[in-house]
């Protein structure tokens, strides 16, 4: 329907231009061509983006959808005819005693990790943003865990944490602490994913602040000093507010790039051990792929719960944002 | 008069970059990461494929088409698929294959995925039906695939097993029919170092049960040395690990919680909390594993045959003695390796060349050719007799006659189940989150309910 009412505004006003809203619309004869051919030039425009939507956005949620809710064996999945099964893929899910401790570490994994990220990163930009000498290298510098490839990072990160012979517990040896086992006990798993994962992310986070903080006039922070503000309530009062914008982006981005991260976990602990750094992204891929016997339907679930997840924050994001635009 | 207009404007973007996000989401929220590791043990995934899209195109990264080099084929271009992505356009095992086929008179077109790569490409291939001629795949699958009614069972086709070990064959054989022929045969042993055994004192032919091996053990850490280096981890190579502990103790794979089962976790467990396995272990492969005992600083090490070339380059002298069971004598391991099957086609045509080229890979005397190439031990007595010539063989040998198929014991399909839940427990009992008889005890109601109570 809206489809109709937006070709039905082309035809009202074929020179296109938003501007033009309000404008009478020029002489009504020779209207009858035109609009339709600007028409047709307007689906051939939005033709391609369509299709392209329809094959690698549309289709293969509705094929996740189809998984999750069809009973599908082996066999199943080769000569098709699964039976449809409801909910039941989902029920098999939420009984299983990967469940909770799955969702826990999810949210955890998430929340954990885009606090220090931001937190962080946010006062390295600050911190950059004073152009120093070096500043520019040294900003370069912290873009590096962005360029590493994901396999390489990680499993340099494994390889540090390693219990017996990673160079991070041998300098705790050196200064006479006990050694830890960051992924081979349950109680450190998750900490040291987190760790790495907050590595990867701080980048992110500073060069997104990094220009949030270059959009905010000088003139502002002069008006504040001579109002007699000092760094504190300048950054509290000015910078933080007028960044506002731009953290929401930053951290609904960083919230769906957390919560769906699989790489890191997978090299680093492979989820374990024993669940103990098990996420939803584990957990779907564990239950399609990292078996012998792939559960197709229940890995789907698992993977549809974890889009439901996103797209509730995403609600949340905009919601948020409408309210900043209509003040 | 504008804000309304406003308003409804970015609600309508709202909604479509939603709708963009999630799909974003569901696109890459379980892209598998690429991990470095031999196809030849039951290796960490690495592949590509997303669960949401099945649709996806074949991985191509790994894949070396090889043109046959040969002389003129004119019955048209069979498919080969295999899990030997390391050996490329060029190599031994891919001219083997083109000679292949050009005695069967036709053009090969080879593809090597990584092993986790080859079971989801075997299956959206068989979904869409354009399944490979030949399908060389790792053994415990077979069942699996068999199941799902993907391969052609020898009776469909005539492939001679007559000549294979039966219990190499045990994991081609579901519901008393054969599906395919093993082309080669791998499994675990213990490797020791000799510097570090002879300055122990310890004489590896001794090490014949648990307690003499975990005597040896203990002299070695008392002498600062590391004791064993294995693969716990919470993987089917962690199972595959395992189990020869678990069937050395008379334990079987139906009743994961019997006396015989706890017996073999808590040897391990209490290896690892006295120090003589390395804490790693719990997160270690086959491959990071075997590099701890490369170092030189343990004195043994749980490996398979993959590992001899590399056993050669570690730069001590080394050793193999088969894996000891709990009261004495040789523990039966795991079988490792591929069975070559002929994956079903809708034009029947096909069968008599792709016999002609299984035949040729398998047949008496092409089978040495190929297990070499491969570095796998033969599946008949022929053959391993002619490879009993190379010394470093005979222990590897023995080893695979007293080897049992992961599937076996007609588990089949239900065998992936049961695994899941041990390594599990293992990972359970090794962390300390539960005691090994506990551990054991909910991994055999898991896998009851799992099974369906089989």
């Amino acid at each position: 329907m809206s489809d109709r009412a937006r070709a039905k505004a082309h035809q009202s006003r074929p020179d296109g231009g938003g501007a033009a809203a309000t404008a009478p619309p020029p002489s009504a004869q020779g209207g009858t061509r035109k609009p339709a051919a600007s028409q047709l030039a307007a689906w051939a425009f939005l033709a391609p983006v369509t299709i392209y939507l329809l094959v690698f956005y549309a289709y293969p949620l509705y094929r996740s959808l189809d998984l999750s809710l069809r009973n599908y064996t082996v066999r199943s999945f080769v000569h098709g005819h699964a039976p449809f099964s409801g909910f039941k893929n989902y029920r098999i899910d939420l009984h299983d005693p990967t469940f909770t401790p799955a969702l826990l570490h999810t949210l955890i994994f998430t929340v954990v990790s885009i606090a220090f990220q931001f937190v962080i990163g946010l006062a390295l930009a600050v911190f950059f943003v004073q152009h120093f000498k070096l500043s520019a290298t040294l900003r370069a510098l912290f873009l590096v865990p962005w360029l590493l490839p994901l396999i390489v990072s990680a499993s340099t990160w494994s390889w540090m944490l390693n219990s017996d012979s990673g160079v991070v517990n041998s300098a705790l040896h050196s200064v006479g602490i006990t050694s830890v086992n960051w992924l081979t006990a349950p109680k450190w798993a998750l900490v040291s994913v987190i760790i790495a994962n907050i590595w990867i992310g701080i980048p992110f986070n500073l060069v997104l602040m990094y220009s949030g903080l270059q959009a905010i006039s000088p003139d502002i922070y002069e008006a504040a000093a001579l109002d007699g503000a000092n760094g504190w309530q300048r950054f509290w009062r000015v910078t933080f507010p007028l960044l506002r914008p731009v953290t929401a982006v930053t951290l609904l981005l960083g919230l769906v790039y957390t919560l769906k991260v699989f790489d890191i976990i997978w090299i680093m602990t492979r989820g374990g051990p024993a669940g103990a750094s098990t996420t939803f992204a584990t957990w779907s891929y564990q239950l399609s792929f990292g078996n012998l016997l792939p559960a197709f339907g229940p890995g789907a679930a698992v993977a549809n719960m974890l889009i439901v997840m996103t797209l509730i924050f995403g609600f949340v994001y905009f919601r948020i944002q409408r309210k900043q635009l209509e003040s | 008069m504008k804000t309304p207009t406003m308003g409804r404007r970015v609600r309508g973007t709202t909604a479509l970059s939603v709708a963009v996000m999630a799909s974003l989401v569901a696109c890459s929220s379980s892209k598998p990461a690429a991990s470095g590791t031999t196809s030849s043990s039951p290796a960490a995934p690495s592949s590509q494929a997303t669960s949401s899209a099945p649709t996806s195109s074949p991985a191509t990264s790994n894949s070396s088409a090889a043109q046959s080099s040969a002389p003129a084929a004119t019955g048209g271009t069979y498919t080969i698929s295999d899990p030997y992505p390391q050996y490329t356009a060029g190599s031994s095992w891919v001219n083997l294959l083109n000679s292949c086929g050009a005695s069967a008179g036709v053009k090969i077109k080879r593809t090597g995925y990584d092993t986790t790569a080859l079971l989801s490409q075997t299956l959206l291939s068989a979904q869409q039906g354009n399944s490979p001629d030949v399908l060389i795949v790792d053994n415990p699958v077979v069942s699996t695939l068999a199941d799902a009614g993907v391969l052609a069972s020898n009776d469909q086709d005539n492939i001679d097993t007559s000549a294979v070990s039966p219990n190499l064959l045990a994991a081609g054989v579901l519901n008393g029919k054969t599906y395919g022929i093993p082309v080669g045969a791998n499994t675990l042993a213990l490797y020791y170092n000799k510097t570090i055994l002879s300055a122990a004192g310890i004489d590896p032919t001794t090490i014949t049960s648990w307690t003499a091996l975990t005597a040896a053990l203990a002299k070695v850490k008392a002498m600062g040395k590391g004791g064993i280096t294995l693969s716990a981890i919470g993987t089917e190579e962690g199972s595959f690990q395992f189990l020869p502990w678990f069937w050395g103790s008379g334990a079987n794979l139906t009743n994961l919680a019997s006396t015989q089962g706890v017996a073999a976790l808590q040897l391990w467990t209490t290896w690892l909390k006295d120090g003589y396995v390395p804490n790693a272990a719990i997160q270690d492969t086959q491959t990071t594993s075997w590099a701890e005992f490369a170092t030189g600083k343990y004195a043994f090490a749980e490996n398979g045959t993959w590992q001899l070339s590399n056993a050669d380059k570690a730069g001590f002298p080394y050793g193999i003695i088969p894996i000891p069971s709990m009261a004495g004598g040789v523990a039966p391991a795991p079988t490792g390796g591929e069975f070559v099957t002929i994956p079903l086609q809708k034009d029947a045509s096909r069968y008599p060349t792709t016999e002609k080229i299984v035949s040729c890979l398998t047949s008496a005397d092409n089978a040495f050719n190929t297990d070499t190439t491969l570095g796998y031990i033969g599946v008949t007595a022929a053959v391993q007799q002619k490879q009993a010539a190379n010394p470093q063989l005979p222990v590897w040998i023995s080893a695979v006659g007293a080897a049992k198929g992961r599937t076996s014991d007609n588990l089949g399909t239900n065998y992936p189940k049961i695994s899941q839940q041990l390594w599990t427990a293992m990972q359970n009992a090794l962390t300390g989150s539960k005691s090994p008889s506990a551990a054991m005890s909910a991994a055999q109601s898991a896998a009851a309910a799992a099974t369906g109570g089989k």
